[in-house]
């Protein structure tokens, strides 16, 4: 068995049924790490001392019987800006270089209680601040299915861990489409739950009003059962929900029959990529075929979607990052006096996007400017939540493309702040009207590049999106292809030397075939 | 020359007597080692989130209620952002446009303060300068405050004090602070401007920063009436600014202008709920109210037929009239008027000469009910339970014990008084004259004579009657 190559829920049954343990499988993990991240990219720091421990821990726990949760073992990977304690914690800033936390966020800590292996902090642009990692202050993550492209963002680094089958499961954050988006461009399972349901405890605050913990995996199963691991009411997040934590498994496999779904007009824009809208255009006719009744709603604010998150992101950013001023924690750039110290501090800390964003939102917030735009853009948001609430009147799911184009290559956007902002256009309103989210594979582009579908649900209704999910998965398993982690052929073939051969069996089905190969 | 007429409000910064702070769970404690109650909320970590402490919320609503403010369904929390070593956030959490309180008043004296508004936050941390390097103590920061903002209502220095007076007084007696303006419970800034006499339009104001005792709320208002007078007064004109008052110098320093002011960028917390305030949890703080001040005094005019003056001194603190209603009670409500002597006099003597704290004295009511006993009983004099009544006081000694310790009992029995009435007569015999010829007067002299003989002892009014006698009528 080529434990690299099963599914989050199948590793997690194949521990359960005593068929693997996890010292295996966390040795296959961290050595598929480190032949592969020299490429990849996505790690910022393993912690393979702590990760074998903590399996062999695990494997005494499972052959006395005592397994923690289905996750007990299962190695998985943390994006560098949840908190960890004792492990540093950069948020890839070097404003945060060095910096290692004396507490473990909750989402982090129920991980650890379930029993989980964290092999690792994944990359990240800079303070979740970006759609394509290249943000981060320790260099670019790529994509496995093309080194030459970007995994999306922010939450590259998880996402493209498990593209490329380092682990098979992780957690991003998801401020603006920082896990859908890098899902859909990564070829994985991404979910975003809806706002207040997983606690915000310890994760490095971007965006406080929008931001949210969420899985990545190879299937919508494992992405249910990392939910299931890390929801629920936290007496240290006001924000966190209390209503209680169904299991998110349970209703997976009720298939589509009886669901109804909206198709949102205003997401199929000029400008998308036609390999993308036919993708998705197919998947929703797959979803009638298969039972659901499907109809075209409309969501009419969609359209200011970016404006607001814009405005409100910045100016929560600018106010949440203030206290890396030098004085507690993290760099210190000495300087002749207090003031001088802050901006040479923060002027040397932070990179040119998170700057932009802070001065973005300082601006919106300033004295005279805040009803202009700070309150307009609140007001506006109201708009988009009750576009949403009027159209969940009428239909239980809405799918959408996650994103308008599949990956785009290193550095074609990074100069061009504002085309970079628009690859967040789809995943933007779900973050601001607070709703579930999820991102799965629906197809490839003839380039070999994974589309996403996303599937946006009722607040709190996370159930229906992931049977939704599910429902579309166990028929077309797009998912179950992987990548080869090679630049495209015009680019000189395979950077991974071994893949193709060899036991880990790497990249074998993965270069533009039916994609239906894989194991499950 | 224009006669200028000060024009001043006070907002007043009231630690809030809670055990943890507003946000997390560390303890509020005076005078802990630097740093060493924190944690990630306090030290603004990375991650870290507030959870409200509802106890904050209950003292509002407690001073809210009390001072007659309108308790707001809906309050929003607000970062207020600028940067400083002390503010490990770079924002301070508070309330800004929808705060938990509107209006109210506060009594001073004859005059009624109106309020703004009460609102709720979190206090900073303390910067200690010195050496090399500043140092930051952040036991302080997440410490819960309200923040008291009055109407500018005031007209003097003096009326300013006599304010922050009352309304500490009102705070201390609901609970919700201690009041300690030493260790910074209760801080205020000030916000002071002249205009012509008789004119509505207010002038240019100056703020006065963080004035820490009732004597530089006068001192501070006083030099800032004198600096912007001999301003007007020169023709020249006054600069909105905020000051810093010195008490070393006596004087107001600036600290920044109107141009250098923050922007504070005020935006709603995200990481907090509003608070949401509904008439149940209004009326369950409203039930356990106590009596207020003023509503106390009135209440002793009536029931006990006091003084104006006595009530007001006695409903100065609610420990001093919670001993006053014991004490009345002990004495079976026969000697209300001459308890009320005892605290409103001699201890109100006590206390300004320094020789006695009302919120550390050390009988209790029925020791003092029972001094009163003794004196209506006959079996001390006054004089001597005046001495009873300081030993009892500084040491919380029984009257009783004190009385025959000093040997105060005084003399009832007729043979004694007798025989020292007689030595009086004899030894006086011109004084008795002009009494017997009509000078009735002359008596106070002959019972001197013999409250000397008992050394003081003497139960005067015995000792009168039996002269009388004597002297025959």
């Amino acid at each position: 068995m080529d434990v690299t190559q099963l599914s989050l829920s199948a590793l997690s049954d194949a521990l359960s049924r005593g068929e693997v343990s996890s010292r295996e499988i966390t040795d296959a993990s961290l050595s598929r790490i480190e032949k592969t991240d020299g490429n990849v990219h996505a790690f910022l720091r393993v912690t393979a001392d702590a990760a074998r421990h903590a399996a062999r821990a695990s494997d005494e726990r499972r052959a006395q019987k005592r397994a923690l949760s289905p996750l007990d073992g299962v190695p998985l990977a943390l994006k560098d800006l949840l908190i960890t304690e004792g492990v540093e914690t950069t948020a890839a800033s070097r404003i945060l270089e060095g910096w290692i936390p004396p507490y473990d966020g909750t989402a982090v800590a129920k991980l650890k209680a379930a029993g989980a292996v964290l092999v690792g902090k994944t990359n990240l642009d800079e303070f979740a601040m970006g759609s394509s990692t290249e943000h981060s202050a320790y260099g670019p993550t790529k994509n496995p299915w093309d080194l030459s492209r970007t995994p999306g963002g922010s939450s590259g680094g998880s996402a493209a861990s498990v593209a490329a089958r380092q682990v098979t499961g992780s957690l991003g954050t998801d401020t603006g489409g920082s896990i859908r988006q890098p899902a859909a461009l990564c070829g994985v399972v991404g979910m975003k739950p809806t706002y207040g349901r997983v606690s915000r405890y310890g994760v490095v605050a971007f965006a406080s009003s929008l931001d949210q913990i969420g899985p990545f995996a190879t299937d919508v199963r494992g992405a249910a059962l990392l939910l299931g691991a890390i929801a629920g009411h936290d007496a240290h997040d006001a924000t966190s929900s209390d209503l209680p934590v169904p299991d998110f498994t349970a209703d997976l496999e009720r298939g589509l029959s009886g669901l109804r779904l909206g198709v949102p007009k205003e997401y199929f824009v000029a400008g998308m990529d036609p390999e993308v809208e036919r993708a998705v255009r197919e998947a929703i006719d797959a979803c009638q075929r298969l039972g659901a009744t499907v109809r075209e709603v409309s969501l009419p604010h969609t359209g200011y979607g970016i404006d607001v998150y814009y405005l409100v992101a910045t100016a929560e950013a600018s106010s949440n990052l203030a206290r890396f001023d030098g004085v507690r924690f993290g760099l210190r750039e000495p300087a002749e006096n207090l003031v001088a110290q802050y901006r040479a501090t923060r002027g040397k800390g932070f990179g040119d996007e998170v700057k932009r964003r802070i001065m973005l939102g300082t601006y919106a917030l300033s004295a005279g400017y805040y009803d202009a735009y700070y309150g307009t853009a609140q007001k506006v948001r109201t708009l988009i939540r009750n576009d949403f609430e009027k159209t969940f009147a009428e239909v239980d799911a809405i799918l959408t493309p996650t994103t308008p184009t599949a990956a785009f290559k290193l550095g074609e956007k990074l100069d061009d702040p504002l085309t970079m902002y628009l690859s967040d256009v789809f995943t933007l309103p779900c973050n601001l009207a607070g709703l579930p989210g999820l991102s799965l594979p629906c197809g490839f582009t003839k380039s070999g590049l994974p589309i996403g579908l996303q599937i946006l649900g009722r607040p709190f209704d996370e159930t229906t999106v992931l049977r939704v999910a599910r429902g579309y998965e166990r028929e077309f398993e797009w998912g179950s292809r992987t990548p080869t982690l090679t630049l495209p052929r015009e680019g000189g073939g395979n950077l991974f030397g071994g893949v193709g051969s060899g036991k880990i069996g790497f990249g074998g089905d993965g270069s533009g075939g039916d994609g239906t190969g894989g194991v499950n | 020359m224009a006669i200028y007429e000060p024009v001043i409000g006070l907002e007043v910064h009231c630690q809030v007597s809670t055990v943890s702070k507003i946000f997390c769970g560390c303890s509020t404690a005076f005078g802990a080692a630097p740093n060493a109650q924190t944690c990630p909320v306090c030290l603004g970590l990375p991650g870290a989130l507030p959870v409200l402490n509802e106890k904050v919320v209950e003292f509002a609503l407690r001073a809210g209620l009390a001072l007659g403010c309108k308790i707001n369904p809906r309050s929003v929390w607000s970062r207020k952002n600028y940067f400083y070593p002390d503010l490990p956030k770079g924002y301070q959490i508070s309330q800004y446009d929808q705060p938990i309180c509107l209006g109210g008043a506060v009594p001073v004296g004859a005059k009624s303060i109106a309020l703004t508004r009460i609102h709720m936050e979190e206090d900073a941390g303390k910067n200690i300068h010195g050496g090399a390097a500043s140092l930051v103590d952040l036991n302080r920061a997440g410490v819960p405050l309200l923040e008291i903002v009055g109407e500018p209502d005031l007209r003097s220095a003096e009326e300013a004090a006599n304010y922050l007076r009352a309304l500490r007084g009102v705070l201390v007696w609901l609970g919700i602070t201690d009041g300690n303006m030493e260790e910074g419970s209760l801080r205020c800034d000030a916000n002071v401007s002249l205009r012509p006499a008789g004119t509505e339009k207010f002038g240019t104001r100056c703020e006065l920063k963080n004035i820490n005792s009732f004597r530089n709320v006068r001192l501070a208002i006083e030099s800032e009436i004198v600096r912007q007078t001999a301003l007007l007064e020169a023709g020249e004109r006054i600069v909105q600014q905020t000051r810093q008052f010195d008490a070393a110098t006596g004087q107001t320093k600036p600290m920044r202008s109107k141009e250098e002011a923050h922007d504070y960028r005020y935006f709603p917390e995200p990481d907090l709920p509003p608070v949401l305030i509904d008439t149940e949890w209004i009326e369950r703080v409203r039930a356990t109210l106590p009596e207020l001040p003023g509503a106390r005094a009135a209440r002793y005019e009536k029931e006990h037929a006091l003084s104006a003056y006595d009530a007001s001194q006695l409903t100065q603190s609610r420990r001093l009239a919670d001993l006053f209603d014991a004490a009345v009670v002990a004495s079976s409500g026969k000697s209300a008027k001459k308890i009320a002597n005892w605290l409103a006099g001699e201890l109100a003597r006590m206390v300004n000469a320094g020789e006695a704290d009302v919120e550390a004295l050390k009988f209790t009511p029925a020791q003092l009910a029972a001094l009163q006993g003794a004196v209506d009983g006959g079996a001390i004099s006054l004089g001597a339970a005046k001495e009873v009544f300081g030993e009892m006081a500084k040491t919380g000694t029984a009257p009783e014990a004190i009385i025959s310790a000093r040997g105060l009992t005084q003399v009832s029995d007729r043979g004694p008084i007798e025989v020292a009435c007689d030595k009086a007569i004899a030894a006086n015999p011109a004084e008795v004259e002009k009494y017997r010829g009509g000078k009735k007067g002359v008596i106070g002299f002959l019972v001197g004579q013999v409250m000397k003989e008992l050394a003081g002892r003497g139960n005067p009014q015995i000792v009168n009657q039996v002269m009388r006698e004597k002297l025959g009528g």
